[in-house]
C-alpha cells in the first residue's frame, strides 16, 4: 500500500514534513493528492522514491532534490526541478517559467508548452548529465547559460499552433551541452556564437534512447516522433564574449 | 534662571538611599532626609530628590501626577491636555516651603486622574490599558509641552526633587510632613551643567521610581532600544533609561523581576557557559533578546513600586551598595554610615553581590494596589511600538 | 602596419635594479609571474620589461640582495586637474583594445571615507575605562532572528524558558570573512581562513565557488553561498555549513555577475564548481529564479525546507541608493541576516566603471538600514552584517556604532596573507599565490601561513576591540550596538550627521 497524503489541508511545509516522515519509515510510493500551490514540495529530499502528484504544485518543485522520481498530474508552476541533482518529474502537462534552472543531474519530462528561460544554466559533470524533454513549444531564453546537459524541443502537443517551436535568444550564452530540436529553427532566434548543426550517428543514439523513455512515460509513439530531422544547437566558438575587457 | 530643558545628556555621580516596611507600616519623612543627608559630601548642592510611597490613600484609586512647570501658560497648556484625555478627580498645588538658597523654583502641581477612553473602549479595557494610557500621555506631555514636566504618574505615591542640597529640598517640599511605607532618596553631583529641576531623581514611570548613581555608558543603546517600543528619552539622563527600561521588561514584557534584573545586569558568558543546560539556555536567550537593554558602565540603583524595593549593582561593581534589616525594615544605602544614621543596631549588614539584585517585597495585600513582580507573568499578546498608538491619539505638535 | 599600442608606451611602474648589489642569480625572473624579468642569455644579463609591470612588489621582496626597487614611473604628462594620468592611460587601454575596462579589488576613487571622520569616545572621570585583560569584557554575538521578547514559565520553583530560541550563529568575535570564491583565491587561502574561523570561534563564507571536499570539516565555521551561477550546489553542500548566503550582490560590482574563464578552471576547481575541467563557469547577472521580492522569499524559503529550517539564510546586496527599503523587503521576505556590501567592496574582477562609481559608502548604507529596520518594528528579526572598506578594528567598532551587529572582512585578510594591492586578480597571476590556481603559484603560500596571518589578525583585532570598549567603560559588545553616544563626526556636514545619526566634535 503506497502512503496517501491529502494535502489541500496542509501548509507546505507540514506536507514535506510529512513526506519525510514517511519516508525516513521506509515508504518507497507515495500519493499526494489535494495538491494545490504548495510550494517546494520534495526539496532537498535524498531518497530513491516514487512519488504520484495530482493538482498543481507551488514553485520550485523537487527544488535541491536527490533521487526521487515524481509523477505529476496536472501542470508544474515556475522553478520546477530548480537545481535538482537527481531524480525525475514527469509531468502530464505543462509546465511554467524557469524550469530546470541550474540542474545537475536527472531528468525532466513535460508533455506540453514551458514558459521562459527553461533549462537555463543547466550543467553536467562527469557521469551526471541533466535532461529536460519538452513535448510542446518553449519561450524565449531556452537554455540561456547552458553549459551543460541536454534539452530535447519536440513542439508537438502544444497548445500555441501560432507561436515558434522555441522563442527568441535560444541558448543565449550557452557554453556546453546541446539543445536538440525537432523541425527547423530560425537562425535569427540563435543566441551568439550558436549554429544548429545535423545530428551525427552518435547525437541520434543519444537521441533515440532518450526519446523512448520519455514516449513510453507518454504512451507517445516514437516512430511518429522521430519522423522528422531534428537539428543540434552548440555553440560554434568557444568564447563569443571573449574580447569585451581591457587591461 | 533655573533650567528645564537641558540639551546634553547629564553626567553625574551621586548617593542614594532606601527604606521599606514589609508590613505596610509608615515611616515618617524625618528618617529618609536623616539617611540621605548623612551621605551629603556625594552630593555637589545640584539636586536632590524624594520618591515615597503610601502618600495618599484617599486618592489611592487614582493616578497621582506630579508636575512641575517653569510658569503658569505652561502648566495651563498641561491642564488643557489633561481636561481633554483624562477625568481630574482632584487637583492642588504641591506645599512648599520658601528656602533661602532655591531660588526661581518651578511651580509644582498634582492632579489625581483616571484616563479618558472612548466609552466603548472603556467598557472592555483593564489596568494594562490604563496604564498603557498613562505612560503615552506622560512621554506626550514631556516631549511636547515646552517647559512643564510630569515627573511622577503612579497610584498613592509621588516624587519631590529639585536643585540643592537634600536638605534644602526636603525643606522646601516639607517632606517631614509626609509619611510613607517605602521611601527612596537621592543626593546628585552632577558634572558637566549647573543642574536643573528636571534632571534630578527619582525618575519615574507610573509608580516605578528609581534613584541611581553611576553613568551608563550604554545610555545611546539603551535609549534606541527604547525607542523601539515608544519610548521617548525626553530627560536626558540614564535614569530615565532605567526607569523605561524596568517598565518594558517587568511590566509589558512580563518577566519575573529577578530575571528582569539579569537582563539589566547578566551574568558573563563565562559564568553561563559554566550552568545546566535548561539555565544555560534561559540566560543565553536573555542576553540574546535583552542585548540592548544591558545597563553597561557603573551603577547601583535602587527602584521601588506600589509592593516593593529593590537594588541592584553592575556586574563587575562600580559603585557601592550596602543592605541592612531590622524587624520589619530594610534599609539600602550607598554608605553604611546612610544606614546606622538611622538604624544603628540593624540585625544583618551585608554587601550584596554584583548584578544580584536585592528584592524585598512588601506582605501580602498590606496596601491598596498592590502589585508584586516576583513571578512575572504570560504576555496576553505580541507588544509592538505601534500598539500603544492605536489606543492613543498622541498630541499634535505644536 | 600594426597600429601602435599607445598604453603600453608608458608604463606604470618603473623597475629599478641597483647594479652594484645585483648577483644574477635570476630569482626576480623566476618569481615575476608576469614575465616582467628577462634573463639574456648572449649579453648574460637581466633585463625588465617595465611596461608589464603591475606593482606586486614580489621581486623586490624577494630578491636576496635587495637589489630591486619597483617605484611608480616617474615620466610625467603634463599637469592638469582633470585628465590625469589614470584617465589618459584608461582611454589608451581602450582605443588598443576596444571593451570593458577590467580591475580588481575595491572602489579606489577618493569619495569621503566616513569612517575617517568619525571619531570614538572613552571614559574620564565620571566613568571608569574597563581593563580588558585583567577584567571580563565580552565580545560574543549572536546572528539570526530574536523574537522580540521571552516567555518564561516557573517549573519545581525554576524560571526557564517556556519556547527555545530559533536556532543562532554565535560568534566570539563579530568579524567574520566574506564570500571569496575557491576559484577566485587559492585553496590554501580558503584551507586558511577556515582553520582561522575554527580558532577563533567566527566563520568565514565560502564564495560561489562550491566547497573543496577537505573543508567540509570546518561545517560550524562555514557559510555556504547559493550565487546565481549555483556552482557546486547541492544539498551536501547546502547542509554543510551553518548559514546559507544568498548573493544578490556585490559592493565591487552592483548589479552584474561573475565570471570564472575556463583557463582558470582547473581539475580541483572543477571538482568542487561540479563543471568540466577547462570549461567557464558564468554567473548570471540575476538569479533566474528571483525577478522581484516575493521571489527572493520563493528562494529563501527553498533553501530553508531543502534544509529543514536547520539553517540560517542571509541575504547579500549591494549597498545602492534604495538600500534601505531593499533591506526591508529582504528581511520581511524572511531572512535571517541581511548582508550589506558598501561602495568599497572589494573582487577578484570587476569592470573599473563599476568598481569605482557604483554604489554608497557602507557606512551611510548601516544607518540607513538600521534607522529604517528599526522604524518598522522589524530589527530584530534580523542580524545587520556590513562589509566593504574596513581596515582595523575602529572600522569595526564604528560599523557597530552605528548599528551593524558584525562585519565581514575580505580585502583586510587577504592583505594579511600578502597581498600588496597591485589590484590584477583578474589575471589569475598573482606572484603572491593568493588570487591564483597556478600550481607553481599557489605553492608561494602554503595553507599553514595563510592560517597563521589570519588568525593573527583577527586576535590583534580583537583584542583592540576589548581595549576601546574597554576605554569606552563598556564590558559587553551588545552595549556598543548602535550607541551612537561613542560617536562624534569630525567635518561632516549637517546632513551627512543627520543620517549617520551622529553629533558633530565639539557637541
Amino acid at each position: 500500500m503506497p502512503f496517501e497524503l491529502n494535502a489541500s489541508i496542509y501548509h507546505y511545509s507540514q506536507v514535506n514534513n510529512l513526506i519525510r516522515e514517511a519516508i525516513a519509515k521506509g515508504e518507497k510510493e507515495l500519493i499526494l493528492t489535494g495538491v494545490n500551490g504548495h510550494r517546494y514540495l520534495f526539496a532537498g529530499v535524498s531518497a530513491e522514491v516514487r512519488a504520484k502528484i495530482y493538482g498543481t504544485p507551488g514553485l520550485d518543485l523537487g527544488c535541491f532534490m536527490r533521487g526521487p522520481r515524481l509523477e505529476v498530474f496536472g501542470n508544474v508552476q515556475d522553478g520546477a526541478g530548480n537545481t535538482m541533482d537527481e531524480g525525475k518529474i514527469v509531468v502530464h502537462g505543462m509546465g511554467g517559467d524557469v524550469i530546470g534552472y541550474a540542474m545537475r543531474g536527472g531528468k525532466i519530462h513535460i508533455y506540453g508548452d514551458v514558459g521562459y528561460r527553461v533549462g537555463i544554466h543547466m550543467k553536467s559533470y562527469q557521469d551526471k548529465v541533466p535532461v529536460i524533454i519538452i513535448g510542446g513549444k518553449a519561450g524565449d531564453f531556452l537554455g540561456e547559460y547552458m553549459a551543460g546537459g541536454v534539452i530535447i524541443l519536440l513542439g508537438m502537443n502544444t497548445i500555441y499552433p501560432e507561436r515558434p517551436i522555441a522563442g527568441i535568444y535560444l541558448g543565449t550564452g550557452m557554453h556546453g551541452g546541446k539543445i536538440y530540436v525537432r523541425g527547423k529553427v530560425k537562425e535569427s532566434y540563435l543566441g551568439l556564437g550558436l549554429k544548429p548543426y545535423p545530428l551525427d550517428g552518435d547525437d541520434e543514439k543519444e537521441l533515440e534512447r532518450l526519446l523512448k523513455e520519455y514516449c513510453d512515460d507518454f504512451q507517445m509513439d516514437l516512430s511518429e516522433v522521430l519522423k522528422e530531422d531534428f537539428v543540434k544547437i552548440i555553440p560554434y566558438t568557444h568564447r563569443p564574449y571573449g574580447k569585451i575587457y581591457a587591461y | 534662571m533655573w533650567l528645564l530643558k537641558e540639551k546634553i545628556k547629564e553626567m553625574s555621580g551621586c548617593g542614594i538611599a532606601g527604606i521599606i516596611n514589609v508590613k505596610g507600616e509608615l515611616i515618617p519623612g524625618d528618617l529618609i532626609i536623616k539617611s540621605i543627608c548623612c551621605q551629603y559630601e556625594r552630593g555637589n548642592g545640584l539636586g536632590a530628590g524624594f520618591a515615597a510611597y503610601g502618600i495618599y490613600p484617599e486618592h489611592k484609586d487614582y493616578y497621582a501626577l506630579h508636575v512641575m512647570a517653569q510658569d503658569k501658560s505652561a502648566l495651563e497648556k498641561v491642564e488643557e491636555i489633561l481636561a481633554h484625555k483624562t477625568f481630574v478627580n482632584y487637583k492642588e498645588p504641591i506645599p512648599t516651603k520658601k528656602v533661602k538658597t532655591i531660588k526661581n523654583a518651578p511651580l509644582f502641581k498634582r492632579y489625581f486622574v483616571k484616563p479618558k477612553f472612548d466609552e466603548e473602549y472603556q467598557m472592555v479595557c483593564g489596568e494594562d490599558e490604563e496604564d498603557n494610557y498613562i505612560v503615552s500621555l506622560v512621554m506626550d506631555i514631556n516631549e511636547k509641552v515646552e517647559g512643564a514636566y510630569v515627573i511622577s504618574s503612579g497610584k498613592n505615591m509621588g516624587v519631590f526633587k529639585g536643585v540643592g542640597f537634600p536638605d534644602e529640598i526636603a525643606e522646601f517640599f516639607r517632606i517631614d510632613e509626609y509619611k510613607a511605607f517605602i521611601w527612596t532618596a537621592h543626593n546628585r553631583f552632577p558634572t558637566n551643567t549647573p543642574g536643573w529641576w528636571g534632571g534630578a531623581h527619582p525618575f519615574t514611570i507610573l509608580d516605578w521610581s528609581i534613584v541611581h548613581n553611576g553613568e551608563i555608558s550604554s545610555y545611546g543603546t539603551n535609549k534606541r532600544y527604547l525607542e523601539l517600543f515608544g519610548y521617548k528619552c525626553t530627560l536626558l539622563t540614564d535614569t530615565e533609561v532605567v526607569a523605561y527600561l524596568l517598565d518594558l521588561l517587568i511590566r509589558r514584557h512580563g518577566l519575573p523581576l529577578q530575571l528582569a534584573c539579569k537582563a539589566l545586569a547578566p551574568p558573563f558568558w563565562m559564568e553561563i557557559d559554566e550552568m545546566e543546560e535548561e539555565e544555560r539556555d534561559l540566560y543565553t536567550a536573555i542576553r540574546v533578546v535583552y542585548g540592548s537593554a544591558v545597563l553597561n558602565g557603573p551603577f547601583a540603583i535602587l527602584f521601588a513600586y506600589n509592593g516593593g524595593l529593590v537594588g541592584l549593582n553592575d556586574r563587575v561593581k562600580l559603585r557601592p551598595l550596602v543592605c541592612a534589616k531590622k524587624g520589619d525594615f530594610y534599609y539600602m544605602a550607598s554608605e553604611e554610615a546612610a544606614i546606622r544614621s538611622i538604624c544603628p543596631d540593624p540585625e544583618k549588614v551585608w554587601a550584596p553581590k554584583a548584578g544580584e539584585p536585592v528584592i524585598v517585597e512588601l506582605e501580602k495585600g498590606v496596601i491598596p494596589n498592590q502589585r508584586s513582580y516576583l513571578e512575572g507573568r504570560p504576555k496576553e499578546v505580541e507588544e509592538d511600538a505601534l500598539r500603544i498608538k492605536c489606543q492613543y491619539i498622541p498630541l499634535q505638535s505644536s | 602596419m600594426a597600429s601602435p599600442q599607445f598604453s603600453s608606451f608608458y608604463p606604470d611602474f618603473l623597475v629599478q635594479r641597483i647594479w652594484e648589489r645585483c648577483i644574477k642569480c635570476k630569482r626576480c625572473v623566476k618569481e615575476c609571474s608576469y614575465g616582467v624579468h628577462v634573463w639574456d642569455e648572449k649579453k648574460k644579463t637581466l633585463l625588465a620589461d617595465d611596461s608589464k609591470c603591475v606593482g606586486c612588489h614580489r621581486c623586490e621582496a624577494m630578491c636576496p640582495t635587495k637589489a630591486l626597487v619597483i617605484r611608480r614611473h616617474p615620466s610625467d604628462f603634463r599637469e592638469h586637474a582633470l585628465w590625469t594620468p589614470w584617465h589618459i592611460k584608461n582611454i589608451y587601454k581602450q582605443a588598443d583594445q576596444g571593451g570593458v575596462l577590467l580591475t580588481s579589488t575595491g572602489c579606489a576613487q577618493p569619495y569621503k571615507n566616513y569612517f575617517d571622520h568619525l571619531v570614538l569616545d572613552a571614559c574620564q572621570v565620571t566613568n571608569p575605562p574597563i581593563d580588558p585583560l585583567r577584567e571580563p569584557m565580552e565580545l560574543r554575538t549572536f546572528i539570526g532572528p530574536k523574537p522580540e521578547s521571552l516567555e518564561i514559565e516557573k517549573v519545581n520553583g525554576k524560571f526557564r524558558l517556556k519556547k527555545r530560541l530559533p536556532p543562532l550563529i554565535q560568534l566570539e568575535v563579530p568579524i567574520m570573512f566574506a564570500a571569496m570564491s575557491y576559484g577566485a583565491i587559492s585553496l590554501h587561502v580558503h584551507q586558511g581562513l577556515a582553520r582561522a574561523a575554527r580558532d577563533l570561534g567566527t566563520l568565514y563564507n565560502t564564495g560561489e565557488g562550491g566547497l573543496h571536499a577537505s573543508l567540509y570539516e570546518y561545517g560550524s565555521n562555514t557559510i555556504v553561498q547559493c550565487a546565481s551561477g549555483r556552482f557546486g550546489l547541492h544539498v551536501d553542500y547546502l547542509n554543510a555549513g551553518v548559514a546559507i548566503e544568498i548573493k544578490i550582490g556585490q559592493g565591487a560590482k552592483p548589479g552584474i555577475g561573475g565570471h570564472l574563464p575556463g583557463e582558470k578552471v582547473t581539475e580541483e576547481i572543477s571538482k568542487t564548481r561540479m563543471i568540466p575541467v577547462g570549461s567557464d563557469a558564468i554567473s548570471p547577472a540575476p538569479h533566474h529564479d528571483i525577478y522581484s521580492i516575493e521571489d527572493l522569499r520563493g528562494l529563501i524559503f527553498a533553501l530553508k525546507e531543502a534544509t529543514e529550517y536547520k539553517k540560517l539564510v542571509f541575504v547579500k546586496i549591494a549597498a545602492v541608493h534604495n538600500v534601505a527599503a531593499i533591506a526591508s523587503g529582504i528581511v520581511r521576505a524572511g531572512a535571517d541576516a541581511v548582508v550589506i556590501d558598501g561602495l568599497r567592496g572589494g573582487t577578484g574582477a570587476a569592470p573599473t566603471m563599476f568598481r569605482d562609481y557604483i554604489g554608497i559608502p557602507i557606512e551611510l548604507a548601516i544607518s540607513a538600514v538600521d534607522k529604517r529596520l528599526r522604524e518598522e518594528g522589524i530589527r530584530h528579526r534580523a542580524s545587520i552584517i556590513a562589509s566593504g572598506g574596513i581596515r582595523n578594528s575602529a572600522d569595526v567598532v564604528k560599523a557597530i556604532a552605528l548599528g551593524a551587529d558584525a562585519v565581514y572582512i575580505g580585502t583586510a585578510a587577504l592583505i594579511a596573507v600578502g597581498c600588496t594591492m597591485c589590484q590584477r586578480c583578474y589575471t589569475g597571476k598573482c606572484p603572491w599565490g593568493i588570487a591564483t590556481n597556478n600550481p607553481e603559484l599557489i605553492k608561494r603560500l602554503p595553507p599553514d601561513v595563510a592560517y597563521e596571518k589570519i588568525y593573527n589578525l583577527v586576535k590583534g583585532w580583537a583584542l583592540e576591540i576589548k581595549e576601546m570598549l574597554g576605554a569606552m567603560g563598556i564590558n559587553s559588545i551588545e552595549s556598543l550596538k548602535g550607541n551612537r553616544d561613542k560617536l562624534r563626526a569630525v567635518g561632516l556636514t549637517e546632513k551627512e550627521m543627520e543620517i549617520l545619526e551622529v553629533k558633530h566634535a565639539g557637541e
